[in-house]
């Protein structure tokens, strides 16, 4: 059993979790980043790039050739053994539906300087159960992304106690998970867990326009009507939904990150209420 | 043997309403959807859980006439796609793109130029997909048109799950025999009258159910 003398520790020797803070302790928990008096957009994404930024799109895999999505860092597929084990395994199919590569490329677009990664969470025939979903998201946490995109839900209830540990897990990882808000108004889940930045859509054509919505669950809107993304079979479409609102806010989170690499879930999260259009960030 | 929930089952197959209503209900609301987004048609996919297979229970507008009843595997397309995720979907320009424009054709017989599909959701699961196709041209697609959809999907979602009751009544009566079909036909005849009859008739139940002991 490891020696913990919890009651006696020195700050700069052990590094205990933070579960109290002893008043010569302070600077310990000193903030890395210089808060400016007043948080603008300029002061968050003001040229970044998405540059140092691992995105994770978990979805219907990514087409990785589409020149508008310019290349993965890496691409697996998720399904699980007869123990109930997630199995990552290469994925050479790339997407199954066309989906994916529309939030990759829409994150490409936004936060070029990005690395993209693709957690395919359906089979080939859509086939893609709860299960193959937690198992992915749970993944997709273990390998320690900045931003995990995730524009599905799952209705169903079982899974969403272990959504939300996952969920909160990511959260004080450093992991932000993006989630989007169900179109139609029903219970699915983990958009509706507040560890989470859940997105709806809003009509305006600007892609960094985004809005605070101050009557949750859904706490921010994105660009979600009339978007032209790339879509499997090096195409491009005109689409409209949630699920393209969300990867809107997962670039705007892969920018702030980029220049601001130290922030906290929380943090962020604070970064983009205090920069929304309808708050501070309008112009 | 017969047991308690098939004897409901069977009261519920003589008096809830027959395939047929619930058919006309699923066409009434593609009619309306089709109508209020202007569109060429609109569909309602039932999902066949044992096959895996959508199946067209409603259409209404280009391949009214040819669709109806065709089946096609769930897991392929976009229906497929919306019914996986139980993610609304809309998408315009579907002929820019050929592999697209194929699998829509899969799903509906021909190749439209944009679409909006919906899921039907009902409690935990997802039963089916409403589609639209071929808004007008000129209009771009707007937030209320989506809300729309949600809420035609909603109540398409009810009438389904009304139509799978009433198929799963009726199949329970066709496995009880003749014991269950009694208490339907029961039922349905004690439904159907009206007035002094009706309460004779239920006067008539009551007896027979102090006799039994029920």
């Amino acid at each position: 059993m490891q020696d913990v003398t919890a009651h006696s520790w020195d700050a700069g020797k052990v590094a205990l979790p933070a579960w109290s803070l002893p008043k010569d302790a302070v600077d310990r928990i000193a903030l890395p980043t210089h808060w400016p008096e007043r948080v603008t957009r300029e002061w968050a994404l003001d040229g970044a790039t998405g540059k140092g930024v691992r995105v994770c799109i978990l979805d219907s895999g990514v087409e990785a050739t589409h020149p508008l999505v310019g290349g993965l860092e890496s691409a697996v597929v998720i399904s699980m053994d007869d123990d109930d084990e997630v199995i990552a395994d290469e994925d050479t199919e790339g997407d199954v539906s066309g989906h994916g590569t529309a939030c990759a490329g829409i994150v490409r677009r936004l936060a070029p300087e990005a690395s993209i990664s693709s957690v395919r969470v359906l089979g080939s025939n859509f086939r893609g159960s709860g299960a193959v979903l937690l198992g992915g998201l749970r993944y997709a946490i273990d390998q320690g992304f900045d931003v995990i995109n995730m524009s599905l839900s799952t209705t169903k209830k079982p899974f969403a106690s272990v959504l939300h540990e996952l969920a909160d897990s990511a959260y004080f990882r450093r992991t932000v998970l993006v989630a989007s808000a169900h179109n139609m108004p029903v219970e699915s889940y983990p958009w509706r867990f507040s560890s989470v930045i859940s997105v709806g859509s809003h009509e305006e054509v600007d892609p960094l326009a985004f809005f605070y919505n101050p009557s949750p669950p859904v706490e921010f809107f994105g660009r979600g009507v009339n978007v032209e993304v790339p879509w499997a079979g090096g195409r491009t479409l005109n689409v409209s939904g949630n699920s393209f609102a969300t990867p809107h806010l997962s670039s705007i989170c892969a920018l702030i990150l980029s220049k601001h690499p130290e922030l906290t879930p929380f943090q962020l999260k604070s970064v983009l209420y205090l920069t929304a259009n309808n708050v501070g960030g309008g112009t | 043997m017969t047991d308690q929930p098939d004897l409901r089952a069977a009261v519920a197959a003589g008096v809830v309403g027959s395939e047929e209503s619930f058919r006309a209900l699923l066409g009434a609301i593609v009619e309306v959807a089709r109508s209020i987004f202007g569109a060429k048609a609109s569909s309602i996919l039932l999902l066949d859980a044992e096959t895996e297979e959508l199946v067209f229970e409603a259409v209404v507008g280009e391949g009214e006439d040819t669709l109806l009843g065709t089946r096609f595997p769930a897991g392929t397309g976009i229906a497929g796609w919306v019914l996986a995720t139980r993610t609304p979907l809309v998408i315009e320009d579907v002929q820019n793109d050929p592999r697209f424009a194929s699998d829509v054709a899969e799903d509906t017989g021909y190749v439209p130029k944009g679409l909006m599909a919906a899921p039907l959701l009902h409690e935990e699961g997802a039963l089916g997909v409403l589609s639209v196709l071929d808004r007008p041209e000129q209009t771009l697609f707007s937030l209320q048109e989506m809300e729309l959809l949600g809420l035609f999907a909603n109540q398409a979602a009810i009438a389904v799950d009304l139509l799978l009751k009433a198929r799963e009544a009726e199949r329970l009566l066709g496995e009880g025999g003749g014991e269950l079909e009694v208490v339907a036909r029961l039922a349905t005849a004690v439904d159907a009258l009206e007035d002094e009859k009706r309460e004779a008739g239920l006067r008539l139940l009551n007896h027979l159910a102090k006799t039994l002991g029920a």
